[in-house]
């Protein structure tokens, strides 16, 4: 397994709100997991944990049979450099870098050469925008760096936060599909978060999410 | 505080307020100065000149002129002397300058100071010559002299000439100022014809008419309560002169004297009771009121004149201030003359 | 509506005190430092209005002799006999308990209305004729027998013409003023006295124009320190409205109207101007009151010019502490409130566009730069003290415009040179903030160039000024006798006591219609020896050994154009060849060295109390306790060698206390405005550091970088600060005290006080970057996470 969630807990505002509530996932190589529910039923949250991004309350998290609960946080940072790949909603680029260094930026902080970078380029129709900086991009351009840059470091994970979610119907299909393609080509675990049910239908598998518990 | 107030305080000596020992400090205390002495007779030149053993002593100088364009002024011309301190040492002398010119434009006057001893100011007998700065009184003799000052906006030079003796007042030049016995040496030459010129900045005119000369020293010629003093000096068209004062007191009671003088100078000294001097209106001059209407009374000589001053205007601003200009004089006695009013 | 929009608004700075307290803080100090200096110079030029009064007589014209001699008194009786309202005063120097105090002797009865006796009252005029001497209270101190009245300029003593000519043993007059008002009539001047001629009045101007350099340096201070505040101020209402975009947004979407926003924001900030305008007028008092007697110790030390150590303040000085809060908080704002004019209600925010728009302004500052480049090559050009001031003025605001682009070329450079991701976005990174931290870098750099400019001045100064106090004080040990009646019994008793006696004779006289010294020298070889000549004849000390010609000081020469060979009218109405030039740094006004045989010969009133005393090898100790025991010697009337340095350094170092105070505060200031720029960058730049901790960085390491950021800014501005620095310091060396002064220093580097300067900028940075620093590396996951989940 890739990713094995087991029994996480998780509250707010001093246990006040329970986002979180005994949660237990596990995902493949390769697999595509959809995560459903509405907003605010802990979708986020799980992805933030997965990634060593929110500390637990209670549960275990495993990344490839390593506890990730245990990790020091230059542990878990130098897991998410070199295994992990996170695409925001709000696509999350650095401004300051140029397309083409955004794409590159995670790889090489991995310390990773990208194999085949005009191939992800052209797999992700960016050809014509390498030298442009984020912000002159539209949001569908915008999203597919942030998955090229999430993929070229070649992570075993992907987790992915409602990559839609700020992007029109047709933008938002198109980008799915490429995430979606792009991971299983290269045998990536992929987590993704959705409210959209059409969407999720095209997992492998999916998983509901409703008040902080799995309910299906 | 400018200079102008210290130097009033200063001329006199007097460090406390005006009016606390007489007008301007006249009613100090002798201490060690000469006296005035009934006994005393005045011998000329000499006493034409300064005597500096007295405290307080001028030469003064009034005029009253008709111009060539008909309009009435009138001139002053004053010299001060006045101690430091007793002894009589030239540099012990204050010298002060007052020039008046009246005329129906407006009052015009300047004054000027002087430390004694540096040759600035000063009064010699023969032949005469009495200065402070530009300002001359010179003549062969005091019967025969010009007369020169000058302001930042006028100027007058004058010719007089008197063919009279000079008059004693008082008894014999022993004029005695009140009820306690302060008193002065005073002379007069009330009869000189006057010609000359008035120069303003824009125009010169001629004039001509009658001038009046008053010389006066003493000591203290106050009484400590004298608080001013209101003087006339009338020439009438008979000829004859009349000099009248009446010094004020804290009380509001006054001492009033004078001297009548025929046609041929012959002084007729006047008792404390035969002149009359009364307000008759006031004219507000600044924020001061002072009389510019005065009935005149002098019973032994069938005088009943009113006098009335022709610019209520003619205030001296000097660092001692007076009120001193010309008058008209109408009633029983037709004439001009100089009316001075100080103290209010 | 207008309540709750307000509310809204206001609520901002309930929730963040701390920037409210950046804000009020900057503010305050802006004003301070302005007020602060306003209000010395305020009160210095006050004093030298009372003081000109005195001494010139109110501005007015006056008679002075045309070969700088007394004028007699038959003159001045002739001139009033002529009509010339004229009035004589006698101007001199008496030796007070505690150093020298001007006396003015002046004639009461010709003074002119509103002159020197306008301060005194009636009773003491009085006093005056009887011989009275009168002082300002701080002078009255230091003289036995004067009378003190709260009116008059400090430092002048008054008396009446005759008793001032008794003192000061003179029986002529130093000039006579003229009265404004003059009669009708009078004749022409040389008809009278031909040896006369009228000299426009000495003003307040004049002993102004003469400290305008000093004060100049303090007001440039001032306004350095004022912009620098200003930073500070930009800074934090920068941040302020940033953080308020989204509350502006839904008041906009909520229907309230641009105008009535920005007219909200207005108020809100006038009462924030209001209040520290307050705060820092308190707070420039407070600098004003504790640097003034410094000031005023300076001033007298350099000028003469007698300033009261006393702060008395006017309503206007008040009035205008507000309003320059009031326009600082405009300037300050107006950027930010002219972006919140225009956002359309539902703005993205788009930092890069940001970016690349204040870039391209960099290129129009550029331009102005140059602008500024030129204009200052035109004030070199110009010359003269205001000329020296427009090339260093020009040179600084070049610099400081030229500062972002430089650095930005700099930085892309870097970044173009950088192999490893993380260091390219550090570079890229670096670039874009830039707009942000331009101006408090600027105020860096203006700082930092004023501190090593400004420090390589005094630095420079002070070393050739000892090495000058080495060369010029030949002697062991200084007297002064209690009487000049002493001198052959002191002659007799050091016979066998002393190597050589030297007389350090002097008068004090006008010398080409100025005030100066005129010394005597005793022919010895040790001048020759020890004493450094500027320019001189090759047989410089022969011909004074012979008596002839004469040696001046720098500012003299300078002044006057002299050079050797050249021929120096003096008063008594005789002239003599100048041998040599000497420097004579400290001292504003002319000196000329005489033959002391010359000295003696022609002038009168010499005060010849004071002599050098040469004791070749034997013991100083011993002949100073032989002079006092001995010989009867008060020991205050001794000083050696030594003592005498020491005294001369301490007079030195005082006169630049206030330049170091300053120069500390202003550093101080520029560091408070790079804490402040870090602290709004930190909370905007959040959205852009949450994505790098996502992609694997640490807060520790996002922390260490944003620390290395403002090191390496503040490195870069150190090193672009430090040309600038030694081109200041040249200006004030070689161009500035030239004109004011009247001396050239040469020009001494001392990278000693620049490394010290480096670490401590470097420091300042650190100290302000490791606040937001440390803010990043304690930061919550959450809130780098809620960048992800909320809406920007």
């Amino acid at each position: 397994m890739v990713l094995d969630l087991s029994d996480l807990s998780k509250s707010f505002a001093g246990g006040a709100v329970r986002v979180l509530d005994g949660v237990s996932l596990s995902l493949a190589a390769g697999e595509v997991v959809a995560l459903t529910g509405e907003s605010g039923s802990g979708k986020s949250t799980l992805l933030h944990m997965a990634a060593g991004l929110e500390p637990v309350d209670s549960g275990a998290i495993r990344f490839e049979g390593r506890d990730l609960v245990a990790m020091t946080e230059a542990e878990r940072a130098a897991l998410r450099r070199s295994a992990i790949g996170i695409v925001f909603q709000q696509f999350n680029l650095i401004p300051s870098l140029n397309v083409a260094a955004n794409l590159r930026f995670q790889a090489r902080l991995a310390g990773r050469e990208i194999a085949d970078f005009d191939g992800l380029v052209a797999s992700l129709s960016l050809q014509d925008q390498l030298a442009k900086y984020p912000e002159d991009l539209s949001g569908g351009q915008q999203q597919r760096v942030a998955i090229g840059r999430a993929l070229a470091a070649a992570p075993r994970l992907l987790l992915a936060d409602e990559p839609t979610g700020n992007l029109d119907e047709t933008t938002g299909d198109g980008v799915f599909e490429l995430l979606l393609s792009l991971a299983r080509a290269r045998n990536a675990g992929l987590l993704i978060a959705t409210h959209s049910e059409r969407l999720a239908a095209a997992a492998d598998r999916r998983v509901h999410l409703s008040h902080g518990r799995i309910t299906g | 505080m400018n200079a102008k107030t210290i130097l009033t305080t200063l001329f006199v000596l007097c460090a406390t307020p005006l009016g606390a020992q007489g007008f301007a400090g006249l009613g100090q205390a002798a201490e060690a100065y000469a006296l005035p002495d009934p006994e005393t007779r005045f011998t000329f030149p000499e006493d034409h000149g300064a005597h500096p053993e007295f405290r307080i002593e001028w030469w003064y100088v009034t005029a009253n002129l008709t111009g060539e364009d008909g309009a009435t002024y009138g001139v002053q011309w004053t010299l001060f002397r006045n101690a430091l301190r007793p002894g009589g040492a030239p540099g012990d002398q204050v010298w002060m300058g007052h020039a008046g010119l009246a005329t129906p434009q407006g009052h015009l006057f300047a004054e000027r100071f002087a430390r004694g001893g540096t040759g600035q100011a000063g009064v010699a007998p023969a032949p005469f010559a009495a200065w402070i700065d530009e300002w001359n009184m010179t003549g062969p003799d005091l019967n025969t002299i010009t007369l020169t000052a000058q302001g930042a906006s006028f100027r007058y030079d004058l010719d007089l000439a008197a063919d009279r003796p000079f008059v004693p007042q008082g008894a014999d030049g022993y004029s005695v100022k009140s009820a306690e016995g302060q008193a002065s040496h005073y002379y007069s030459q009330p009869f000189y014809q006057v010609t000359g010129t008035l120069t303003f900045p824009d125009r010169e005119v001629r004039v001509s008419g009658q001038g009046w000369l008053d010389r006066e020293w003493s000591s203290q010629p106050l009484a400590g309560d004298q608080t001013g003093w209101d003087w006339i000096s009338l020439h009438l068209e008979s000829g004859e002169k009349l000099m009248g004062f009446q010094l004020r007191d804290t009380k509001g009671g006054t001492y009033t004297t004078g001297t009548w003088i025929t046609a041929n100078g012959t002084p007729e000294p006047l008792g404390t009771d035969a002149l009359r001097l009364d307000e008759v209106a006031t004219t507000e001059i600044g924020n001061r009121s002072l009389p510019t209407t005065w009935d005149v009374t002098l019973p032994a000589k069938g005088l009943e004149a009113r006098i009335t001053v022709t610019y209520p205007d003619s205030w001296m601003g000097t660092r001692i201030p007076y009120w001193e200009g010309p008058v008209a004089v109408t009633g029983s006695h037709k004439g001009v003359g100089y009316l001075e009013m100080s103290g209010y | 509506m207008n309540r709750a929009a307000l509310a809204a608004l206001l609520s901002h700075w309930r929730r963040r005190p701390f920037q409210l307290v950046t804000l009020i803080l900057g503010l305050s100090l802006a004003t301070a430092l302005w007020s602060g200096v306003q209000a010395i110079n305020a009160e210095a030029r006050k004093s030298y209005g009372a003081a000109a009064d005195v001494l010139g007589g109110g501005g007015l014209a006056e008679l002075v002799r045309r070969d700088g001699g007394a004028i007699s008194q038959a003159d001045f009786v002739a001139l009033r006999r002529a009509g010339w309202q004229v009035s004589p005063v006698i101007d001199g120097w008496i030796r007070g308990e505690a150093g020298r105090v001007r006396l003015l002797g002046v004639d009461p009865f010709t003074l002119p209305e509103g002159g020197s006796a306008g301060a005194l009252a009636a009773g003491d005029m009085t006093g005056l004729l009887d011989g009275a001497l009168f002082a300002h209270p701080s002078t009255a101190a230091r003289l036995a027998e004067a009378t003190a009245i709260d009116s008059l300029a400090p430092g002048i003593a008054l008396a009446d013409l005759d008793t001032a000519g008794t003192l000061l043993q003179t029986n002529g007059f130093t000039r006579l003023l003229i009265s404004d008002t003059q009669p009708l009539t009078r004749p022409d001047l040389a008809e009278i006295a031909p040896d006369l001629r009228i000299e426009t009045p000495e003003t307040a101007e004049d002993l102004g124009r003469l400290t305008d350099s000093f004060h100049l340096n303090l007001t440039a201070f001032g306004l350095l320190s004022f912009a620098v505040g200003l930073f500070i101020v930009n800074g934090a209402v920068g941040l302020a409205f940033e953080q308020r975009r989204p509350v502006f947004r839904t008041l906009r979407a909520l229907g309230l109207t641009a105008p009535r926003l920005v007219t909200f924001l207005v108020l809100e900030l006038l009462l924030f101007a209001l209040l520290a305008g307050i705060l820092g007028i308190l707070l420039g008092y407070l600098i004003a009151a504790t640097l003034l007697p410094d000031v005023a110790a300076t001033l007298r030390g350099l000028y003469g010019a007698s300033v009261e150590g006393q702060l008395t303040l006017a309503p206007a000085w008040w009035l205008s502490g507000l309003a320059i809060a009031c326009a600082g908080t405009a300037l300050a704002a107006g950027g930010g409130l002219w972006r919140v004019a225009r956002m359309t209600p539902l703005a993205p925010a788009r930092p890069r566009a940001w970016a690349m728009a204040s870039l391209n302004a960099f290129r129009w500052q550029l331009g102005a730069a140059a602008g500024c480049f030129l204009i200052a090559g035109a004030g070199w050009g110009i010359g003269g003290l205001l000329g020296g001031f427009t090339l260093l003025g020009g040179l600084l605001l070049a610099a400081a415009l030229a500062l972002p682009a430089t650095l930005a070329a700099i930085l892309s450079l870097a970044a173009r040179s950088a192999r490893a991701p993380l260091s390219e976005w550090f570079w890229a990174d670096t670039r874009q903030q830039l707009p942000g931290l331009s101006l408090a870098l600027m105020a860096l750099l203006l700082a930092l160039a004023a501190n090593i400019g400004v420090g390589t001045m005094v630095s420079s100064f002070r070393a050739t000024f000892t090495g000058w106090l080495d060369q010029r004080l030949v002697s062991e040990l200084y007297v002064t006798l209690e009487d000049e009646a002493d001198i052959p019994a002191f002659t007799a008793f050091m016979a066998d006591k002393s190597e050589a006696l030297l007389p350090i004779w002097e008068i004090e006289a006008e010398v080409l219609g100025a005030p100066a010294e005129i010394y005597g020298v005793a022919d010895h070889p040790i001048y020759a020896e020890n004493w450094p000549l500027l320019s001189a004849h090759p047989d410089t000390w022969a011909r004074m050994a012979r008596g002839e010609g004469l040696l001046i000081n720098e500012q003299l020469a300078r002044r006057e154009a002299l050079h050797p060979g050249d021929t120096l009218p003096l008063p008594g109405g005789f002239s003599m060849e100048i041998n040599g030039i000497y420097s004579d740094y400290g001292n504003p006004i002319g000196q000329v060295v005489l033959p002391l045989d010359v000295l003696v010969a022609r002038y009168d009133g010499i005060d010849r109390r004071d002599f050098g005393v040469l004791t070749g090898d034997r013991d100083l100790a011993a002949l100073r306790t032989a002079l006092i025991r001995d010989y009867g010697l008060p020991e205050e009337n001794l000083i050696d060698q030594a003592a005498l340095k020491s005294f001369s350094l301490s007079i030195f170092e005082r006169t630049f206390a206030v330049t170091g105070a300053l120069n500390i505060l202003t550093l101080g200031v520029a560091g408070l405005a790079i804490l402040t720029s870090l602290l709004t960058l930190a909370a905007m730049r959040l959205p852009q550091l949450a994505p790098l901790w996502a992609l694997g960085l640490t807060r520790k390491d996002l922390a260490r970088i944003e620390l290395l950021r403002a090191l390496i800014l503040a490195a870069l501005t150190f090193a672009l600060a430090l040309p600038l620095g030694l081109a200041l310091a040249w200006v004030l060396l070689a161009v500035i005290n030239v004109e004011a002064f009247g001396w050239r220093l040469p020009m001494f580097l001392f990278p000693g006080q620049w490394l010290w300067l480096f670490v401590l900028s470097l420091a300042a940075a650190a100290l302000a970057a490791l606040w937001p620093a440390w803010q990043m590396r304690r930061r919550p996951p959450a809130d780098l996470i809620r960048v992800f989940t909320h809406e920007r």
